[in-house]
């Protein structure tokens, strides 16, 4: 019970452990801004679209949101290369990030958008405007006020999940982690920084959401 | 020539007939009160003029387009057939210059300078020019539904369809609305009205229609249908709302 901490003997890491964490934010930001394009259309095609395109969303989305992510990972990294398509480990991250989150997504904006008033579409076809223009111009902007907080906190557990990428060897914080940890052994030190380093991103990118809504939805 | 023509429409939710075959003929300029219990097809007769509802049988042509063909073009149609709802249904995230603008930017591509132009004449038109800014839930219900007539009138309708407009309202709300619709009405617009306010059927409408299970059982000029209904329906019903 006398263990000594040595943060210093990370130091000489410092590089490998910032260039993870980069990593991880730019994985982050990328697979936010695609999977919730993802999450957009998909559930624009399981309320508005034809049926068939809403059974197609709703079987992509079931299949992942029952299945575990890491399971999807290696799907796409070590089972599809099986299929003639090989991705580097960052494509293969990248990849199933946006997948999951689209589908995670999909579900959420769905609910918003079945939270808006029948009147408010009714209202927008009377004014002769058609499907699509009532869903971009009424819907989807009150869909996402409703919904912003519950695709934020989606957005945290997708970030903090994103450390599964180190198991295909994606270069993120976590993988950076266990690399140092396997050249010094300083376990005790290496993930504590980087829970610490999760724990700090977690809460910036909460706040940073709380302003963006706040900037984006001021009105009303 | 009838602006609006109804013809035998039939229509049914599941077993559930509503319409079971409404005819009428509403001409350019008629204020036409539809008036009758609820369940007795008013406000579905109403949705099927602007394509909202579908409807099995029958024919309805509303300003030359038959409304229920396979490949009607239901945009055009309501670009002269303007509709406002009980529930007022303005956009909670625009403002009332916003919402009134929304449409002839989106459908009629016309400026956004123009457009507001517009609006501002529209919402003067309804007392509101001093709200022009002001979003939906920063205005009184009265106000609401006010901006919801102008957000209609905005597109130069021929026909404005009113789906009980005033029953959503606090009591000492409701004439300012009534005071706008018939400010329309003396400016000539075809309105039609599915309402509950008998007095303002009888002062304001040039027809008074009331429906029983789902066929007009009575129709004419509403002082002299109120001064003396000829159906034991009509008799019963005007003396349990007047």
């Amino acid at each position: 019970m006398s263990y000594k901490l040595q943060f210093a003997e990370l130091l000489p890491y410092w590089n490998v452990l910032l260039q993870g964490l980069i990593f991880t934010i730019v994985l982050t930001v990328v697979s936010t801004v695609a999977g919730i394009a993802v999450g957009t259309a998909g559930a624009s095609a399981r309320t508005f679209g034809p049926v068939w395109l809403g059974r197609i969303v709703a079987v992509y989305v079931e299949l992942i949101r029952n299945t575990p992510f890491i399971v999807q990972l290696f799907f796409i990294f070590f089972g599809l290369p099986a299929l003639g398509l090989k991705l580097s480990e960052t494509t293969a991250a990248f990849l199933a990030m946006v997948i999951n989150l689209g589908a995670y997504s999909t579900e959420i904006i769905r609910a918003g958008i079945e939270a808006v008033p029948k009147g408010h579409i009714e209202a927008g076809l009377s004014l002769a405007m058609t499907k699509w223009e009532v869903l971009r111009r009424i819907v989807l902007n009150q869909a996402f006020r409703k919904i912003y907080p519950a695709l934020s906190s989606q957005i945290i557990i997708v970030m903090l999940g994103s450390a599964v990428v180190s198991q295909i060897s994606a270069e993120d914080l976590t993988y950076a982690a266990n690399f140092v940890a396997s050249r010094n052994f300083r376990n005790f030190e290496v993930y504590l920084l980087a829970a610490l380093a999760y724990l700090v991103l977690a809460m910036l990118t909460r706040s940073l959401l709380r302003a963006l809504g706040r900037v984006i939805f001021k009105a009303r | 020539m009838s602006l609006v023509s109804i013809r035998d429409v039939r229509k049914s939710f599941g077993a559930n007939e509503v319409l079971k075959g409404v005819s009428l003929d509403i001409a350019k300029g008629d204020v036409v009160a539809i008036i009758g219990r609820s369940g007795s097809g008013k406000s579905t007769l109403l949705r099927c003029i602007n394509g909202l509802e579908t409807y099995q049988s029958g024919s309805i042509i509303a300003d030359g387009i038959e409304v229920g063909g396979a490949s009607t073009n239901l945009r055009e149609l309501r670009r002269h057939v303007g509709m406002v709802f009980q529930q007022f249904n303005l956009f909670p995230h625009l403002t009332a210059a916003e919402n009134v603008m929304l449409a002839p930017t989106v459908v009629n591509k016309v400026s956004k300078a123009e457009a507001r132009a517009t609006a501002a004449e529209v919402l003067a038109k309804v007392g509101l020019s001093e709200k022009m800014d002001a979003y939906p839930s920063e205005l009184s219900g009265g106000q609401q539904q006010r901006v919801a007539i102008a957000r209609s009138l905005a597109m130069r309708p021929k026909v404005l369809l009113c789906d009980e407009i005033t029953s959503a309202l606090d009591p000492e709300l409701v004439n300012e609305v009534l005071r706008v619709v018939e400010q329309l009405a003396r400016e000539g617009m075809t309105l039609i009205l599915v309402t509950h306010e008998m007095r303002f059927a009888r002062d304001v409408g040039t027809k008074l229609v009331f429906m029983h299970h789902g066929k007009v059982h009575e129709e004419g000029v509403p002082k002299e249908v109120f001064a003396a209904p000829r159906t034991p329906e009509l008799q019963q019903f005007v003396g349990q709302v007047g």
